[in-house]
């Protein structure tokens, strides 16, 4: 099984810790991802910039600012994609939302990326059902 | 297990809005400030055993107004509010006030509180050093640090500097689009003018986090009023600034020059997050004085060294600023440009005509120097040096100066 994990916290409070504080907790989870790796357990994992920094495609041509935050619909999956600026990013959501209308895309920055970390990862998981 | 580190960031992260919201219902700043640090007292004696509530910032609020209203309705003979740890943000009782607790209101409070401490009538070191005390929650005893001057002085600044809004009236009903907009500018002009204060201060651990503090404030902005593209291009400029922090001094404490800057010290999070908000706030078609100053930051952090700097587009873009904000000071910055691309020639030329506006002003003559030394003028440009050495205001900018002059001794000997 492959489980996809989503860190919630407060953005408002996690982006104001100092470096120090900061550093601290990303030593706390390094100990945790290594753990993992050598357990052969740990796939791409990702750290986004805060949803000040996002910016959302709604149905076609459609274009916010900030996150998607309405309660009603839910984080389903993430792409991680590598676009030179905001508008590659766009087309890209662009593209999908054309694939997918009644989805909403938001496109937020990555602050940190650590790419597959299993050895003999599969290229691909289809889905078991 | 609660973390109490959390909890301070909660309630630190919660004051602006908490405050604000509290100043609504009392119209009165000390007794909107005793509410929320009575709710916040409570909060630390309350979460660490129930937990953190689901939303810390309707926590501190009701709880805020219910002590201030408590001891008003003791002395009115009637029946205490509910506990703290009954209070829930979604029980019946108080959803019709939970309600009014939506977000445009919010906004309109945490603008109106930091627009009435960036009151006209105060100057704006008086602006700044509310907008910490108020909106920040920074003991007075930190703000007086970070402007070096002590404790009474700083408490005597700032009781006055409440004693001159509480006299100014600022109207309490939701602004209109226009006061908004205004308002937001002021508060922008404020939170530019904090950073300033942290930035100038270089690496001086007491006054560098007042950066981090602007950038803080900037960004609860940006959560608040998403889609104005001045305030993206705010918080971009500051971060995009901010994220040199490392590179800009080295272990003596000296200034390192952009040119000469190790870009591997650049902090890459931050850069990331400025060139997206620069990305999205370009996409509005509003240009701004912040958006074209975060956008010549940008231009910067895009090269990969300081020789693939887009000299021409940081040209375009001071001159689009020059447009907006006419002043020497601009036109100087763009000199450096045009030195770049034109030759120190063109550049001199260019700053020639602005020593009568900025005959005091100290980078005026270490660009002049510069410029000189670059054409071989080192009998002239030893000249500008000693002016601008004379005119400096911090040690620092001499002891940057003087290198130059020392090494134009060097070469002359």
């Amino acid at each position: 099984m492959l489980y996809t994990l989503l860190c919630y916290n407060k953005e408002d409070v996690v982006w104001s810790w100092s470096k120090e504080e900061d550093d601290a907790v990303m030593a706390r989870l390094a100990v945790v991802h290594e753990k993992l790796v050598k357990e052969g357990k740990l796939g791409p994992s990702l750290r986004l910039l805060p949803t000040t920094a996002a910016t959302t495609v709604r149905g076609p041509g459609l274009v916010i600012d900030g996150p998607f935050a309405e309660t009603k619909e839910q984080l389903l999956g993430f792409y991680v994609i590598d676009v030179p600026d905001l508008e590659g990013a766009l087309d890209v959501a662009r593209q999908l939302s054309d694939a997918n209308p009644t989805s909403t895309y938001e496109i937020r920055p990555i602050a940190l990326y650590v790419p597959e970390a299993r050895p003999n990862a599969p290229r691909e998981v289809v889905k078991a059902y | 297990m609660t973390d109490m580190a959390w909890i301070h960031g909660a309630i630190t992260a919660a004051r602006p809005q908490a405050v604000g919201a509290l100043l609504r219902y009392f119209r009165d700043m000390d007794r909107a400030e005793e509410a929320f640090q009575e709710a916040s007292l409570r909060a630390l004696k309350n979460w660490p055993q129930n937990g953190p509530p689901r939303d810390p910032t309707n926590w501190l609020i009701l709880v805020g107004r219910n002590a201030a209203l408590d001891g008003v309705r003791k002395d009115a003979r009637n029946g205490p509010l509910p506990p703290d740890d009954v209070i829930s943000d979604l029980d019946d009782v108080e959803t019709p006030l939970a309600e009014r607790l939506d977000d445009s209101q919010y906004r309109d409070d945490v603008l109106r509180l930091l627009f009435i401490c960036c009151h006209p009538d105060l100057p704006a070191t008086q602006q700044i050093a509310l907008a910490l005390r108020i909106v920040s929650g920074l003991t007075v005893a930190q703000i007086a640090r970070a402007f070096l001057v002590s404790e009474a002085a700083m408490e005597q600044r700032i009781t006055r500097a409440k004693q001159r809004i509480a006299r100014a009236e600022v109207p309490f009903e939701a602004p209109g689009p226009a006061d908004r907009a205004e308002r937001l500018g002021v508060v922008a002009a404020m939170l530019y003018l904090l950073f300033n204060e942290g930035y100038s201060a270089g690496d001086d651990p007491v006054r560098a986090p007042l950066c981090d503090e602007a950038i803080r404030l900037a960004r609860m902005l940006l959560r608040l009023f998403q889609t104005e593209p001045e305030i993206m291009g705010l918080a971009a400029l500051m971060l995009l600034q901010q994220a040199r922090l490392a590179a800009r001094f080295d272990v003596d404490g000296e200034a390192v020059l952009l040119d000469d800057q190790d870009r591997s010290l650049w902090n890459a999070s931050a850069i990331q997050e400025g060139l997206a908000l620069v990305d999205k706030a370009l996409r509005h078609n509003r240009p701004g004085p912040y958006q074209v100053q975060a956008a010549i930051a940008a231009t910067h952090a895009r090269a990969a060294t300081a020789a693939d700097t887009d000299w021409a587009g940081i040209d375009g873009l001071y001159l689009a600023l020059e447009r907006m904000q006419p002043s020497p000071v601009i036109t100087l910055n763009r000199a450096v440009a045009v030195a770049k691309l034109h030759g120190p020639q063109a550049a001199l030329d260019m700053i020639a005509p602005l020593e009568a506006q900025l005959g005091r002003y100290f980078p005026y003559f270490g660009a002049r120097g510069a410029f000189l030394l670059q054409l071989g003028r080192n009998i002239e440009a030893r000249t500008a040096f000693d002016r601008a050495i004379a005119l400096a205001d911090t040690p620092a900018q001499a002891a940057h100066i003087r290198q130059h002059l020392d090494r134009l001794l060097q070469d002359a000997g």
